[in-house]
């Protein structure tokens, strides 16, 4: 079908453009930008009067909960969600049941995908079979299944020689390591970030160290194994000097952070409430300052929802016995333009994390709005002011910290590979 | 950071839950140990035995196990003719895969007025004092490594009786700081009734992170943390800190930090010794300082009872709109 999106403010962080004009899609690709191709004839017009359209967004850590847990949420769900979100590629970690470690799994995966009518899911397979920690997964097979990537989720690994060996084998069929730093022992069943507020609510502790170590060690690893590897889902101002430091002795690393992590410190929580449950733990408020600039300064290249939707069983309970993670997608635009209101962003760098960066990160075709591209768009009106409750909501997962919080921002329509997926 | 004091009050600013000391201001704090005065003279009576809580139904709800604290809040409660059942969960629900609020549901379901509550994780009390049902009061009988507020209470009133006021009082918690929910009530209050100076001596792998910020000075060697000291407050050491790698030995522990006769002369000569119990002999104190006459540990027992009476029929009182 052929489209065009007119009047609005087109923003493409790729070719650093940001413009008022039209944007035109045939056949699933984008074919004009700004100028319509010779004879383009739209039979479905959207008018994008006051609103931004941009990349669709890119998303490096989305848990679907399917296979698995669909108790908590389904592909179904989650994949409406992602589109009400102006998402229009997934990342999906492999830490689902079974676990993300054989080519039966990413088919099925595949399959839903197909079934709810989101084709742009990516499966992340497992660094290790049933993400135990102990064997190499059959990388090569997964990756001729279509995984571009590899992870361990939060999943520990036995011993820094099954990681270089697995990073070694990753190499080896050049796939990206999608790594999540975090050291187990020194987490020792933590689950608020060591400071005043865990110690003054007796909540066991996770120490800034438990990333940082974890992170430290990696990066070694990577000059030994030559392993591409992003870090996925920073949470402290010591990992971005980390990062900083092995960026500029000219590692080929990228790193992103949870949008939440940008907002949110440990004091914010009200006491004992569960939907602030998240690992990594929100950190101080110095963290999250130091967080922001890297984002700022690129040290930190994309930022991601790390979407975690539960059941309600699941944030029922005393703190410690709740489950970690926040239901997400659909609060990282607001969130984003929050901090352009707050002048910590420009818009359009806001709109690079979410789109170009991760897309870039990832090696695939997205994140920009360049012709003879796949026409993955978000539209959204930067103004619109609505409240986060049951009848705007989409994931399945109500576990956020801001539920009945006044947002600014909203997607009015999402556009993947050409086709309407979402349209208020 | 956001109080739990607003889920502890009523409307009418007076104690409904009991969860914890943070939150509180010294009004309510000196009310209860007022208050626990006057119930300290009914114990003392040959019958012991007054009809304030008559016809109302108290469950103790123990999800971790304890002895002491269970017996003085049924007794507590039989004093003040209330019915009381004690269930001890730690071995029954839970381990048949019943959820917290499973429980709460099917407790409250029997038409219960309070919950007393004691469990292994932080802030369990608070969660269930959210979701019981408007009516029902919940005292929280020490959670996780949070508060374990009554323990407090009951110490504050001993130290009352000893001392008469909190004013210029320099007083020095020693031992597992990390772990102890007593430390953490004995902390707030102690700096909501205006002592001088809270003290936390104790090795670095049993303080919690920025300990300073709970408003306490903190000293690694008790020679120096017991100069000028009027309350020693020594805390069980628990066993299992030895296989974490949190300390050595029992035997290097005492070295270091254990309460002996001649480590008690360095405190002032008129100081007491507290100590929550249960004691760990030659562990954290000799025989010869928890026996000896500055030693107030079992004055501390016979209060328990008076300050968890109190506690118990202020909030009962204050969840009927002041019936």
């Amino acid at each position: 079908m052929n489209i065009e999106i007119i009047n609005g403010r087109l923003i493409d962080p790729a070719s650093h453009l940001d413009k008022l004009g039209s944007l035109y899609i045939s056949a699933g690709k984008i074919v004009g930008v700004l100028n319509a191709p010779e004879g383009f004839q739209a039979e479905h017009t959207i008018d994008a009067q006051a609103q931004v359209v941009c990349p669709g967004f890119v998303d490096l850590a989305t848990h679907l909960r399917e296979p698995g847990q669909t108790h908590k949420a389904s592909i179904q769900s989650e994949t409406q969600a992602a589109a009400s979100a102006g998402f229009t590629s997934l990342c999906m970690p492999p830490d689902t049941n079974p676990v993300i470690d054989t080519a039966a799994v990413v088919e099925l995966i595949n399959d839903k995908a197909e079934q709810a009518g989101y084709p742009h899911i990516y499966p992340i397979a497992a660094l290790t079979r049933g993400l135990a920690g102990k064997e190499l997964s059959s990388m090569y097979s997964l990756k001729q299944a279509g995984c571009i990537a590899v992870s361990h989720a939060q999943a520990p690994i036995q011993s820094l020689l099954i990681l270089r060996r697995a990073m070694e084998y990753a190499a080896t069929h050049d796939l990206l390591l999608i790594y999540v730093p975090q050291e187990q022992a020194l987490i020792n069943n933590g689950c608020a970030h060591e400071g005043a507020m865990a110690s003054q609510y007796g909540l066991p502790s996770i120490p800034v160290a438990a990333e940082t170590i974890a992170l430290m060690q990696c990066i070694e690893l990577i000059e030994l194994t030559g392993c591409r590897v992003h870090f996925r889902g920073l949470s402290c101002a010591r990992s971005v000097v980390l990062i900083q430091k092995a960026k500029q002795a000219g590692l080929a690393i990228t790193a992103d952070i949870a949008m939440h992590h940008l907002h949110l410190i440990d004091t914010d929580m009200p006491p004992y409430d569960s939907s602030y449950h998240v690992l990594p733990p929100l950190r101080s408020a110095d963290d999250r300052d130091a967080l922001i600039k890297a984002v700022q300064e690129g040290v930190i290249d994309s930022i991601c929802s790390d979407h975690q939707p539960h059941d309600v069983d699941a944030k029922l309970g005393a703190f410690p016995e709740t489950e970690a993670g926040i239901s997400s997608l659909e609060t990282v635009l607001p969130l984003m333009l929050r901090l352009v209101a707050a002048k910590d962003l420009q818009l359009i760098e806001g709109i690079a994390k979410l789109s170009s960066a991760p897309a870039r990160t990832l090696g695939i075709e997205a994140g920009t709005l360049a012709v003879g591209v796949v026409a993955d768009v978000c539209i959204f009106d930067p103004e619109k002011e609505w409240q986060i409750n049951s009848s705007t909501w989409q994931s399945r997962g109500w576990n956020t910290p801001y539920w009945h919080t006044m947002m600014q921002g909203k997607v009015t329509q999402t556009i993947q590979a050409g086709k309407v997926i979402f349209s208020e | 950071m956001a109080a739990i004091e607003n889920l502890q009050l009523n409307a009418q600013g007076k104690l409904q839950h009991f969860l914890s000391i943070e939150g509180l201001d010294q009004s309510l704090l000196t009310e209860i140990l007022d208050t626990a005065e006057s119930f300290a003279e009914v114990s003392k009576q040959s019958v012991k035995k007054i009809p304030l809580l008559r016809g109302k139904t108290i469950v103790n709800l123990f999800f971790e196990n304890s002895t002491r604290t269970r017996a003085t809040f049924e007794l507590a409660a039989t004093r003040l003719s209330a019915d009381i059942l004690s269930m001890n969960i730690a071995t029954s629900a839970t381990s048949k895969g019943e959820s917290l609020l499973d429980t709460i549901r099917n407790m409250e379901a029997m038409q219960v007025d309070m919950f007393v509550v004691r469990h292994s994780l932080s802030g369990a009390p608070h969660f269930i004092a959210q979701h019981v049902a408007d009516h029902i009061s919940v005292i929280n009988a020490g959670d996780g490594q949070h508060e374990h507020p009554t323990q407090a209470m009951l110490d504050m009133f001993t130290i009352r009786q000893v001392k008469q006021q909190f004013a210029g009082l320099r007083v020095a918690i020693v031992g597992d700081i990390l772990h102890s929910r007593v430390a953490r009530s004995q902390i707030h209050a102690l700096n909501i009734l205006g002592a001088e100076e809270v003290r936390v001596i104790a090795p670095k792998t049993l303080l919690p992170t920025d300990v300073e910020s709970l408003g306490v000075s903190v000293f690694n060697d008790l020679d120096n943390g017991l100069k000028n000291v009027d309350v020693i407050i020594m805390l069980r050491l628990q066993k299992e800190r030895m296989n974490s790698a949190l300390l050595p030995s029992e035997s290097e522990y005492f070295k270091c930090f254990g309460l002996s006769d001649e480590r008690l002369k360095i405190a002032n000569s008129d100081a007491i010794v507290m100590h929550p119990g249960p004691i760990n002999r030659g562990v954290e104190i000799s025989s010869s300082v928890a026996d000896g006459p500055q030693s107030v540990i079992l004055q501390q027992v016979s209060n328990g009872i008076a300050v968890r009476m109190a506690v118990m029929s202020m909030a009962m009182r204050n969840n009927e709109g002041g019936e």
